[in-house]
């Protein structure tokens, strides 16, 4: 490995930190917005501090494991959410150069992290030995399973059209027409399938504030309570990133821009649309969650799937 | 109609059936037909003022006791130590009916009432809490507000009345350990199996801290999965004791208290219980006051109706429309305080009136809330009821029929939402509603969906009365120059020596309300609410008691969750709407 593959890790690895810690503050703030109120304004110019402060006070949180939990996953499990949704920023072409790690099966790959991620939800909620935490945490499997199974099926129209997993190589493969044009479809499942992914308003289920309280991670305090918290924004950096990727062309646009700021424009805006969502939609309920799941997005999946390999096959011919 | 008809014939009704004998009849303030009947008769009478009377009375109004031991006039009452009240309501007829059973001895006991209302369950087990009456064959006859540890019973009048008179209160740790695991659920007591044929059910405790519960109340899930099989409600919680504290205040300081039954109501509570005492004083309120009062309880359904309407989205899932809707909450207390003085629990009606004249520009204030807050409305309306995974999470969600409403208890929105148009204001106007144009919006499932729809355009007819109150404010007085209106108003206090003296007294020790009893409810935000008021020619309440919507409504929840998800319980709390302390007093 080369120095500068390991700068590259480093950076990334810094960038998209950073970006989570920022989003903490980001989303309060563009909710109180949304919301006709202040939001958090008093640490630093605009309240920027507000997450150094709230990481402060994380870190001296007491680190309560309850004694009636599974103490060794109970402190495995926060681990795991971070690490896998860490792993898939690896593929990530950000910009021609910028890549930890240019997998010819990137895309695959970052399938195969999404459903090591479903893990953490399980063996967290199962080893906090709370009632609430266990609904949370079965509620999280079967959204996740659920979801995972057309998420995959939603990206290979954009496999097909690109002849490649390669991320980089399917940025490249959009030069002409991004792909959110011709596999419309497949960006509006997997888009859906990736709110799910971040459990994110109104896929939060497993958590469902006003029903299981916290859900899968009642019982978890001090940073371990914060993994899940940096998790979650990772998790919606990682999709929006994802969905510039696939969808929108990644760091393609007119030249006046260098092309890594026009990947940040593009997954910022997704991140506000993942926000906004959260500032108006209500939660569903859960057999609807998969009912809609099996039923709906399942068949419009397979039928996006189909159609694609179709008329890519008539192309070719 | 006049109330002395109907009084003979639902009486005569009664004697013709069971004989003229076994009854006694008294008459009240609120001229309610009054029957006394021995305990042996009574459940057959109430059994056939339900299904065998023309024009039945079928729901089971309240249900209470009163602890005689101490009353001194009760002139051509049968004797007793203590009775029971049954307050029993026909809608057919738009009448009431009370019956009265007369209790002999230290522990009496009477037959229970479950087997032909349900709904008596928990006013039962509330009697026997608060009096000690037994009721034979009662399903699961145990204390319901105070702890299972509670030695004696609160509303009898040899229990003290305040924790000073009650010795110092200790919690040694065996103590604390005894009185947990008293809270330890056990589900044989209520007949719950812990396991099926297929499957260990899990019982889940929700609350009595809950971010889904609106307050401190336990609500046990018997669970099947998601499902749930059987709940089970624990309340008492909020239980603060307002029934006996009407015993010891006087008349007047007891307003503030009513504040408090429902917090969420304010100055509505204060109505219930000030058109009780006037009515037993035989007090007219002048008509300037009478829409004053209007004005301000419309103004607080509406601010309860916002807080549902945030919280209800939030109870969905949905974050932002509590923000909303109490910016607008806001701003229907600052027209409050800038009349009362204060925002939630202003204590601002006084018998006879209202505390003091609407100040100088209130009618800008108002006129610029009712002039901007209807286009605002819509908005919510749009944002929550009329999202679709709202209305996914609500319909036929949490139904009952109208039937199942009346045999319930169940009033207000909750029993308009199943279609049935009944309006307290506008079936039995008080304080001058009849006067004024709104309507009654029904709905037609008595599902989550209906409830709410019918509270939310229930808002948009509480802004048309506030602003008919605004157009048409009468001059005149704010409070009546009866002798009893308390205190008397200030101009005639420093002109007048008999005022002065009237206000001396009634101000040290308080007026003294004329002896009788006395009936009256009101439509207040989440149903009915009434006071049944006892004077025994005192300067307080011989007994008080309030009967308030929640309590029946609460104790339908688990009737209605069975066989939802946990989920949908949180639908079916966030539209039935109680209140912790409307439930608990």
């Amino acid at each position: 490995m080369t120095v500068m593959g390991l700068v590259v890790i480093a950076g990334v690895l810094a960038a998209v930190i950073s970006c989570a810690a920022f989003l903490v503050w980001f989303e309060r703030r563009l909710l109180a917005f949304f919301q006709e109120r202040y939001g958090p304004n008093r640490v630093g110019p605009f309240g920027v501090f507000q997450v150094v402060a709230d990481i402060i006070k994380l870190f001296f949180k007491e680190d309560w494991v309850p004694p009636f939990s599974d103490r060794a996953v109970f402190v495995i499990a926060p681990v795991f959410v971070v690490a896998s949704v860490l792993m898939s920023f690896a593929v990530i072409s950000f910009a021609p150069g910028i890549c930890a790690a240019d997998l010819d099966v990137g895309l695959l790959f970052f399938l195969a992290m999404s459903s090591l991620g479903v893990y953490s939800i399980v063996l967290g909620g199962w080893a906090s030995n709370n009632k609430y935490s266990l609904l949370g945490a079965l509620r999280g499997a079967a959204q996740m399973i659920t979801y995972e199974v057309f998420m995959g099926i939603s990206l290979m129209g954009v496999v097909i059209m690109a002849d490649s997993f390669n991320l980089k190589k399917i940025v490249e493969a959009q030069e002409h027409l991004w792909f959110c044009v011709p596999q419309f479809l497949g960006f509006a499942i997997f888009f859906i399938a990736g709110v799910a992914e971040a459990r994110r308003i109104p896929f939060d289920l497993p958590e469902a504030e006003s029903e299981l309280v916290a859900g899968y991670h009642s019982e978890f305090s001090s940073m371990k309570f914060g993994m899940f918290f940096l998790g979650e924004y990772l998790g919606v950096t990682l999709i929006s990133s994802l969905i510039v990727v696939f969808f929108f062309g990644g760091w393609l646009g007119p030249a006046f821009l260098p092309p890594i700021a026009w990947f940040l424009i593009k997954t910022f805006f997704f991140i506000i649309v993942f926000i906004l969502m959260r500032g108006s939609l209500p939660r569903p309920r859960y057999d609807q969650l998969m009912g809609y799941g099996w039923k709906v997005l399942l068949p419009l999946a397979l039928l996006n799937l189909f159609v694609t390999g179709a008329v890519v096959l008539v192309w070719q011919n | 109609m006049t109330a002395a008809v109907e009084h003979t014939t639902v009486a005569n009704e009664l004697f013709a059936r069971f004989g003229e004998p076994p009854f006694t009849l008294q008459s009240t303030a609120d001229e309610i037909p009054t029957l006394w009947v021995g305990k042996e008769k009574a459940v057959e009478v109430l059994h056939y003022l339900k299904t065998g009377v023309a024009k039945p009375y079928r729901m089971l109004y309240d249900l209470t006791a009163v602890d005689e031991r101490s009353r001194q006039r009760r002139e051509g009452q049968p004797d007793s130590d203590f009775t029971l009240v049954y307050h029993l309501l026909s809608f057919d007829r738009n009448e009431d009916i009370r019956i009265k059973v007369p209790l002999k001895g230290d522990r009496p006991s009477a037959p229970t009432l479950t087997g032909v209302w349900e709904s008596a369950n928990w006013y039962e087990r509330e009697v026997f809490d608060m009096f000690g009456v037994a009721f034979d064959g009662h399903p699961h006859l145990q204390r319901i507000l105070m702890p299972r540890s509670w030695k004696g019973h609160p509303l009898r009048k040899e229990h003290p009345a305040r924790a000073t008179e009650m010795g110092i209160f200790e919690l040694p740790e065996e103590k604390q350990n005894e009185e947990q695991a008293l809270l330890q659920f056990n589900p044989e007591e209520y007949g719950m199996a812990r396991q099926s044929d297929q499957t260990d059910f899990m019982f889940l405790n929700l609350g009595p801290q809950h971010p889904g519960t609106h307050g401190i109340i336990r609500i046990i899930l018997q669970l099947h999965g998601e499902e749930i099989v059987d709940a089970v409600l624990d309340i008492g919680y909020h239980h603060r004791g307002a029934e006996k504290m009407a015993e010891r205040q006087s008349w007047h300081t007891f307003i503030p208290y009513t504040d408090r039954v429902d917090y969420l109501g304010g100055v509505m509570n204060n109505l219930a219980y000030l058109l009780t005492v006037e009515k037993l004083a035989g007090i007219r309120v002048p008509e300037r006051a009478q829409v004053i009062r209007v004005m301000l309880c419309e103004f607080f359904r509406l601010a309860n109706h916002l807080l549902w309407l945030g919280t209800f989205g939030q109870d969905l899932g949905q974050m932002s429309p509590v923000f909303y809707t109490f910016i607008d909450r806001e701003r229907v207390f600052d027209i409050v305080s800038a009349i009362c003085g204060d925002r939630m629990h202003p204590n601002w009606f006084r018998i006879g009136g209202v505390a003091q004249d609407l100040p100088n520009g209130w009618d800008g204030l108002v006129r610029e809330f009712v002039d901007s807050f209807p286009k605002r409305l819509n908005e919510y309306d749009s944002l929550v009821m009329k999202n679709r995974i709202i209305k996914a999470r609500c319909i036929g969600i949490g139904c009952y029929t109208r039937e199942e409403a009346v045999e319930w208890g169940v009033t207000g929105p909750g029993l308009r939402a199943c279609g049935m148009e009944w309006d307290f204001r506008k079936k039995r106007p008080y304080s001058g509603y009849d006067r004024f144009d709104f309507d009654i919006p029904v709905g037609r499932n008595g599902d989550c969906y209906d409830r709410s729809v019918v509270r939310v355009e229930e808002m948009r007819q509480s802004v048309r009365i506030i602003k008919q109150c605004l157009d048409n404010m009468p001059p005149g007085d704010y409070k009546s120059d009866h002798p009893l209106a308390t205190p008397p108003r200030k101009e005639k206090t420093m002109q007048d020596i008999e005022t002065l003296i009237t206000h001396f007294l009634s101000v040290t020790w308080g007026p003294v309300i004329p002896h009788g009893e006395c009936f009256h409810g009101i439509e207040a935000v989440r149903g009915s609410n009434g006071y049944y008021l006892i004077s025994d020619n005192d300067v307080s309440a011989y007994r008080a008691r309030i009967r308030t919507p929640s309590f029946p409504h609460a104790q339908m929840i688990p009737y209605i969750s069975r066989g939802h998800s946990v989920a949908d319980l949180l639908a079916i709390i966030a539209s039935v709407d109680y209140v912790l302390a409307d439930i608990d007093r």
